[in-house]
């Protein structure tokens, strides 16, 4: 049982191995048949012919911090939900009344956000 | 596979696990290779264009030819850029998209890593892909690729939560996580989820377009408004590999509905399971794959305010009716 375990993730071990080989394997490569001649201009950002004025590491809409907390929120509800969908055959009624009233909560806090114009994208 | 997975591990079965891997990527990469060869020929022809044509017979070897010329184009990384950043995202961007494939079934006994918790991994895996365009947004110090970066990562983590709950109904069915123990189940019932979880289906469909960035749902690119988003400053190869992790996540999204919605390699009647799983794998991914497409060739762009309001509000509360209808169905019945 322990060796089909230590295969499996060895597997996986295997093929995250394999996915960041490819591309940096891909670009040595390319290293040594592309060109490479970076000039003043070039090297410039891009800004559609325009001369760029200043960074663009800049203070940014709050509106996508606010839906990163939301999805922070609702994706620990799925952490919760998958094991009791697991289990669900064994913990009979008990376990859907619980998870009815956890959702429930948490429905109230999407109807709060929704009332609060939060969802909303101007 | 599964032999080789109840062996200790030795030097043969270790080099069989990485030979498949392997082999498995190149599969994938001609994949990848064709599909947009096909997607190119079936915009054309609905279009009543005929698509690529002069590269090799048919055009076959235009994508090869693509290839090619993007890995002979000079590298530019902008001076304004943070390079250690800037080299590091295409690379995030695309590992995700390989690994998931590591527990994806696609027949009985052609499978790799068999894991109990296939799915969470799946999910948990394929996150990953927003910070590698966020990184990549960021990097580049250009006000194109940070607008399209943060709606990007907005668009992905808004539709990710729908996607991860409409597949609760599937798991409350199966009682696994399992991708295996999900389609033997759909055997044992003889019927595949999307007829019993036909909501959860519909939900998977729309969420999973939005996470792929597809047509109706491109926003991200949206070349018209953001001079094609996240990775306007990259170039030549770098940005090959943002094309690439696109196309290896539709591969990855075609396997993933087909197992969990559509029985992954069970023949739709029994009389017809002489013909091997995976003709009827290959079947179903196709059929999914060419929706995606055809889409693209159909529906206009959402606007960004429509986009974020259904994802929340109404898939977001469909996703949670349709885990209390299947949990109380399954109670009652």
């Amino acid at each position: 049982m322990a060796t089909v375990y230590m295969n499996n993730y060895l597997i996986v071990a295997i093929f995250l191995f394999l996915g960041i080989l490819l591309p940096v394997g891909a670009l040595t490569l390319a290293r040594f048949l592309r060109p490479s001649n970076p000039t003043e201009e070039k090297r410039k950002t891009y800004e559609s012919g325009v001369e760029p004025v200043g960074s663009s590491w800049v203070q940014f809409n709050v509106k996508y911090y606010i839906f990163a907390l939301l999805f922070v929120v609702f994706d620990v509800e799925t952490v919760f939900l998958y094991p009791w969908a697991v289990a669900y055959d064994s913990l009979g009624l008990f376990a859907l009344v619980e998870m009815v009233i956890f959702i429930v909560l948490l429905v109230i806090g999407l109807i709060y956000a929704w009332k609060k114009k939060v969802l909303e994208w101007n | 596979m599964g032999a080789y997975l109840e062996q200790s591990l030795g030097w043969q079965n270790g080099f069989i696990f990485v030979l498949s891997a392997v082999i498995l990527l190149a599969i994938v990469l001609g994949f990848v290779t064709y599909s947009i060869y096909f997607q190119r020929k079936i915009l054309g022809w609905m279009q009543l264009r005929i698509g690529p044509n002069r590269v090799g017979p048919f055009g076959l070897l235009q994508t090869v030819a693509d290839v090619l010329k993007l890995l002979l184009k000079e590298d530019i990384i902008p001076k304004a850029a943070d390079k250690p950043l800037f080299i590091l995202a295409p690379v995030l961007a695309f590992m995700p998209a390989f690994a998931v494939l590591a527990v994806m079934p696609f027949t009985e006994s052609l499978h790799f890593a068999d894991l109990g918790v296939g799915l969470l991994y799946y999910i948990a895996i394929s996150g990953i892909t927003v910070l590698g365009v966020v990184t990549g947004g960021w990097a580049s110090n250009n006000k194109w690729a940070l607008i399209g970066a943060m709606r990007s990562a907005a668009q992905m983590i808004s539709y990710e939560i729908p996607l991860v709950l409409s597949v609760v109904g599937v798991i409350l069915m199966t009682g696994s996580l399992n991708l295996i123990d999900i389609v033997e189940k759909q055997k044992e019932m003889g019927m595949w989820f999307f007829i019993p979880q036909f909501l959860g289906f519909v939900i998977f469909i729309i969420a999973q377009l939005a996470e792929l960035s597809r047509t109706p749902f491109d926003l991200t690119e949206a070349e018209s408004e953001l001079i094609s988003g996240y990775h306007v400053e990259y170039s030549g190869f770098r940005w090959a590999f943002f094309m690439l992790a696109e196309y290896v996540y539709i591969f990855a999204m075609a396997s993933l509905t087909t197992v969990l919605f559509l029985g992954g390699w069970l023949p739709p009647f029994e009389f017809l399971g002489f013909i091997p799983g995976i003709v009827w794998f290959a079947i179903k991914f196709c059929a999914i794959v060419f929706f995606i497409f055809w889409l693209q060739a159909t529906f206009p762009r959402m606007r960004v305010d429509q986009l974020m309001q259904m994802g929340w509000k109404v898939l977001l509360p469909l996703a949670l009716v349709n885990i209390l209808i299947t949990a109380v169905l399954k109670t009652v019945l």
